[in-house]
């Protein structure tokens, strides 16, 4: 006896039509969050439909503006991808800094930006980049896409499908993961790009956002001292036993610095 | 469900529940008990193994994603009279203690020297032990099985 | 040396199954006809159970029987001992309430059992236990160990949550140097809870077999005798003779292994209440509800100093958490095994101990690696190392003024025990050499320029290991001896079978235990097979844990040995005509003194079994057994340095370098030692640094999983410079002292000693988490804590 079916669709198409026809589904994508929040209990769903052999949901394309990554595929592959190191070499950085190898070589963009987690470090690169996340109906601006705690703008049986990541002048991003789950206690990515600058901040609040007070500081003078003695609001940040709401409002400004260093 | 597969060469077909994750399939359908279990949230790294080439935690991979793949599991990885490089460097440099570990260990840092490789990365020790991130140990304090894994990555590199 | 004899690292004959993935674990083995079990465990910390429904998950499909703490105790089982009652200073027993293995009326902890459930797969036992509906009236909770005393009954037996009010030492004359010091150095310190995370979750495998009666369990023990005995003696499962507990390869223990748990004892007793076989492995959750966590003190202490510097009274009040119950071993833990340690390597003349031991609604406390030794060293280093910056003295002359002298031993100390040798400068002076200490100031300044404080840290811990003798241990309350036996079996062809009451379980016996019986017997090392871990192959024995195997479980071997030796000699001087006295054994031949003939050991065994031409009143065979029981602890000492960085912005710690300079006595495989020490080390820092069970107000666990309960990974941790000084143990054949613990032991506090130093704080808390850090250099900055 399973505790649920399983699909494994060819295409998009039967996908969601899978997706539709059964209500209580999910769309498996690497599993590295899914298959845990199962095994614990914590999700119920009657069934899976596995989007591993979607290939057209794989693929990394560089244009001159761009870099678009098909929402399968993983973040060891976007670590390691000579386009990505060349066009983002912030984003390929961050790839290389999600959960550790095994999880990297399993799970995907596309699966971390569905499950929206507070800590996750992808939403961290969306926002800062203001990327495009295309699903099969629609595309969804980075700024309209993370509501709340793992609550984003995709309709129930909405699929992404890539995102389109415009290509910034420079970029860095800086981690602070938790010592235990090695999630980012804080994770900010700073990136100039064509509309200035935009500063991504994951792991702190509810959900990723943009740090205006940081972005301001550093369109006025680009560097980490700009960044010192930048006040960083804390009363809606997240505060658990690894690190109270102070301690991450002092780390967003911190990363922020580094990331500011790091972009060289 | 139906699932076929590659283990070790062999290959397998298994009916299984939807449910049941590979590290269960290999275990109990498979007897390759070598695999092991040390946790339910997919950190400690016990039940490594190699999925189509890369390194995957076992225990969060259903058996039906691995339809059609091909896994290789520490049983496959050398024989007593064969052993791979980094068994061998294990020993050597006493990087096991009980022994729990140490098969997910090794297919974690053979991954570890096969990716150094594909991205053109010399293995130091401060990438080793970032390497190592998504395995546990509670023996070793990690020292020995660094050395390990340094000296078998030479020796894959003279090798190969 | 011989390059398989003692002394040589010996590459290891367990290794080549675990490195192709054919060790044997408990969950590795299956029977037919088996059924898998899981456990209904409390939601509450503390409540009354009013009903227990089970009639749901009888109907979980695949589900087969359910049996509820009523069904264990309606069988008549008796509860789970402590084997070590500890006596209150006013003379009376400590209180040991009752313990059922499956709780019965009233939970109290978080993850008590109160059913099992049996099913076809391990999925249909879960679902089944999820199944059964209790009714729980919550009960007030307590958790937090200083707040025992005031919190509501836990257990009627003990009024105010308290166990026992244990003292040891001299207190008028503590009290009375305290008040004529020149100086008093006192800290409040906490040592933090740990729950020990084996990587092998514990499990169980119980077959009944109807045609003897004879249960057989396998299962993740460190000492299967011992849980033989208990129950067998206690729970009354099965007679002893009727119940054979297999611990094959085990997967870590740390302590954890040792004790006997609810769970084992319920899959055995259902396993013969259904006449099937029930199989248990724990996940890693239930592992960390309910494995016996380890430390959970809060102490006051004072160390009192003259105007030289000379220690001249230590007064500790420490309160220890016992959780819901008392474990196997856990009253000895904060007693005999810390109050003895606290002398350390001081002349410290006046020394009172006063521990307070608490029940709380948390799972019971007992043993985890050091056991009580960790937490005495960093009660005195930690007041040490702020004694010497309170006095401004240098913290490695502090120490060094205060040494027990080599020329000082045998030396007793105020607290109980008998060093009998050791040389405690030796292991500084090389520690200081290893970590250059001169070049401390330079680095420090280097790192400052980097932005990063840099400190440097002590610890000079001693330990007592392979705790005897047996007689002494019952006297204090010991309900068990704490000998080994050894038993070698040498077979016609010469080749030897040993038997051994210790239990491996990553530490080596089958390599170490075979270089000390082939050096000894003189033949080659792959000639000897060890056996162990399963009560019917092995004779008796009391297992491992606290670092006793090689000093006690060794020393039984090598004491059959040598009765083999002296058996074979009287068979080689019949064979060789010659008298008794005139026949030496060396390296594997026994050899005429004045003719020069001589006999293999090979050909004496062969004799011995085939006695053609044998010796009219001797028998044949050649296999001989021995219980070594030590006639003192052995006292494994050293020196641990350790240097941090700390990046102030975050409050991240890095450690930059360890250095460990140990005195084991006599080393027989340096390799394995060394590994030792470095995952005790990791351990100790993971004490300090990373690791904390944390019981929320209400008590629950919250740290429940490896989200949140941070383990050392390979990267938090550097590279470990270790050495070791040897002065032989006095008192074993083999001068071993054990090597087990003392990463564990001395490594706590010299990172916490470390930290302190680099922010120029006088205290932390442990572990010292970047936050923790972070607030610490925040503080300094804004002005001093």
């Amino acid at each position: 006896m399973s505790r649920f079916d399983y699909h494994r669709p060819n295409s998009i198409d039967d996908a969601t039509r899978l997706r539709g026809q059964h209500e209580d589904s999910l769309f498996l994508a690497g599993g590295q969050t899914l298959l845990p929040t199962i095994k614990q209990g914590l999700a119920a769903p009657s069934d899976l439909i596995d989007l591993g052999r979607l290939d057209d949901l794989r693929g990394i394309n560089v244009s001159a503006e761009t870099l678009t990554i098909g929402a399968m595929t993983r973040h060891a592959e976007v670590a390691a991808s000579a386009e990505a190191r060349k066009a983002i070499p912030a984003l390929a950085h961050l790839a290389g800094l999600i959960g550790d190898p095994q999880v990297r070589n399993t799970g995907t963009l596309g699966g971390s930006l569905a499950n929206s987690d507070p800590a996750a470090d992808y939403p961290a690169a969306v926002i800062a980049l203001g990327a495009t996340i295309h699903t099969d109906k629609r595309s969804i601006a980075a700024e309209d896409y993370f509501l709340d705690l793992f609550e984003t703008a995709l309709e129930p049986g909405e699929l992404i499908v890539k995102v389109e990541f415009p290509i910034p002048k420079r970029a860095a991003y800086a981690k602070f993961p938790n010592p235990a789950s090695r999630y980012a206690i804080v994770g900010v990515m700073v990136a100039e790009t064509k509309d200035g600058i935009r500063v991504g901040v994951t792991g702190a609040g509810p959900c990723a956002f943009r740090c205006t007070p940081i972005e301001e500081a550093l369109a006025k003078d680009f560097s980490a001292e700009a960044v010192k003695g930048v006040a960083i609001d804390h009363s809606r940040f997240n505060s658990d036993l690894h690190a109270s709401a102070e301690y991450r409002g002092a780390l967003v400004g911190v990363m922020a610095g580094r990331a500011v260093s790091a972009t060289g | 469900m139906n699932v076929t597969l590659t283990v070790n060469g062999s290959h397998h077909a298994v009916d299984v529940p939807a449910d049941t994750l590979l590290v269960d399939l290999l275990r109990t359908e498979l007897g390759l008990t070598g695999t092991h279990v040390g946790c339910d949230t997919s950190q400690c790294g016990s039940c490594t193994v190699i999925k189509d080439g890369v390194s995957v935690k076992s225990c969060t991979v259903l058996a039906a994603q691995a339809e059609g793949a091909s896994i290789t599991t520490i049983e496959g990885l050398g024989s007593a009279d064969d052993l791979h490089p980094m068994q061998a460097a294990f020993r050597e440099c006493h990087a096991l203690q009980c022994g729990f570990c140490t098969p997910g260990m090794i297919m974690a840092a053979v991954d570890l020297v096969r990716s150094a490789k594909a991205n053109g990365a010399a293995l130091d020790e401060r990438s080793v032990r970032e390497g190592l991130e998504g395995n546990f140990c509670r023996c070793t304090g990690y020292h020995n099985i660094v050395r390990a894994v340094l000296s078998a990555a030479a020796q894959m590199e003279a090798t190969s | 040396m011989s390059s398989q004899g003692i002394g040589a690292s010996v590459r290891r004959t367990e290794d080549m199954r675990f490195i192709t993935g054919r060790g044997r674990y408990t969950d590795d083995f299956n029977l037919p006809r088996q059924t898998h079990a899981a456990f209904a465990r409390s939601p509450y910390p503390h409540a009354r159970i009013t009903g227990v429904d089970t009639s749901a998950a009888k109907d979980v499909p695949g589900v087969s029987s359910v049996l509820t703490g009523a069904d264990m105790a309606a069988d008549g089982l008796g509860g789970l001992p402590c084997g070590w009652l500890v006596k209150s200073k006013d003379g009376s027993d400590m209180k040991q309430p009752p313990h059922p293995p499956l709780a019965a009326e009233r939970v109290n902890y978080v993850g008590e059992p109160y059913a099992i459930v049996i099913a076809d797969t391990p999925a249909a036992a879960r679902a089944g236990a999820e199944a059964i509906i209790a009714d729980f009236e919550e009960l007030d909770a307590v958790a937090a160990v200083d707040q025992a005393i005031h919190a509501a009954t836990i257990h009627p037996e003990a009024p105010e949550n308290r166990c026992y009010l244990w003292s040891l030492g001299e207190e008028e004359a503590t009290n009375e140097a305290i008040e004529a010091a020149a100086h008093v150095t006192s800290l409040k310190i906490v040592n933090n809870r740990l729950i020990p995370n084996a990587i092998e979750p514990r499990a169980a495998l119980a077959n009944f077999d109807a045609s003897n009666g004879e249960i057989t369990l396998y299962t993740t023990s460190q000492n299967p005798h011992l849980a033989r005995l208990i129950l067998a003696a206690f729970v009354q499962i099965a007679p002893e003779h009727k119940l054979r507990i297999i611990a094959p390869d085990v997967g870590g223990g740390f302590g954890s292994k040792i004790f006997v748990y609810s769970e084992e004892t319920a899959v055995a007793w259902a396993a013969k209440r259904i006449g099937r076989p029930v199989k248990w492995t724990a996940t890693r959750s239930e592992s960390f509800l309910a494995d016996a966590h380890g430390r959970d003190h809060v102490t006051h202490a004072d160390l009192a100093l003259d105007a030289d510097g000379r220690f001249t009274a230590l007064r500790v009040r420490t309160t220890a958490n016992m959780g819901a119950y008392l474990s196997t071993f856990a009253s000895s833990v904060p007693t005999y095994l810390y109050g003895t340690l606290l002398a350390g390597q001081y002349k410290t003349p006046n020394i009172h101990v006063e521990v307070e031991a608490v029940f709380t609604n948390t799972a019971p406390v007992d043993a985890y690696r050091g056991a009580g030794r960790p937490e005495a060293t960093y009660v005195l280093e930690r007041l040490v190392e702020t004694a010497a910056r309170e006095l401004n003295m240098d913290p490695a002359e502090l120490r060094r003024k205060n040494f027990i002298q080599p020329e000082d031993f045998p030396y007793q100390t105020p607290v109980a025990l008998e060093y009998d040798v050791g040389d405690y400068e030796a292991s500084l002076n090389k520690a200081l050499e290893l970590i250059d200490y001169k070049g401390f100031p330079e680095r420090k300044k280097e790192a400052n320029a980097r932005g990063r404080k840099r400190g440097i840290g002590f610890s000079c811990y001693i330990e007592a290991c392979g705790l005897a003798p047996s007689q002494l241990a019952i006297s204090l309350g010991a309900g068990v001896g704490l000998y080994e036996s050894g038993e070698v079996r040498v077979n016609p062809t010469g080749s030897v079978t040993v038997y051994t009451g210790s239990h491996s379980h990553g530490q080596g016996h089958e390599t170490t235990f075979a270089q000390i019986v082939a050096s000894r017997l003189g033949i080659p090392f792959e000639d000897v097979e060890i056996v162990h871990g399963d009560t019917g192959r092995v004779e008796f024995g009391l297992g491992t844990y606290g670092s006793r195997s090689a000093a006690v479980g060794g020393s039984a071997i090598v004491t059959a040995t040598d009765k083999v030796i002296r058996k074979g000699a009287r068979i080689a001087a019949h064979l060789l005509d010659a008298d008794l006295d005139e026949v030496d054994f060396e390296d594997g031949i026994y050899k005429h003194r004045s003719s020069n003939a001589s006999k293999t050991f090979g050909e004496v065994a062969f004799a011995a079994y085939v006695p053609a031409d044998y010796p009219n009143d001797l028998e044949p065979g050649l296999s001989e057994k021995a219980f070594y029981d030590p006639n003192n602890f052995t006292y494994p000492a050293g020196t641990h340095i350790c240097e941090v960085e700390v990046d102030p912005d975050t409050g991240t710690v890095e450690v930059v370098t360890f250095v460990a300079v140990d005195d084991f006595g006599t080393v027989i495989n340096p390799m394995i030692v060394e590994g030792q020490v470095h995952g005790g080390l990791a351990q100790g820092i993971g004490q300090a640094l990373f690791e904390h069970g944390i019981y929320d107000d209400f008590g629950q666990l919250i740290t429940g999983s490896y989200m949140d309960y941070c383990m050392p990974r390979a990267d938090d941790l550097p590279s470990f410079k270790v050495d070791t000084t040897v002065t032989p143990c006095s008192h074993n054949p083999l001068g071993v002292k054990g090597c087990g613990e003392a990463g564990a032991i001395g490594a706590t506090p010299a990172v916490i000693n470390a930290i302190t130093d680099a922010l120029g704080i006088r205290e932390i808390e442990m572990p010292a988490t970047p936050e923790r850090v972070w607030r610490a250099c925040k503080t300094a900055a804004e002005g001093g804590q």
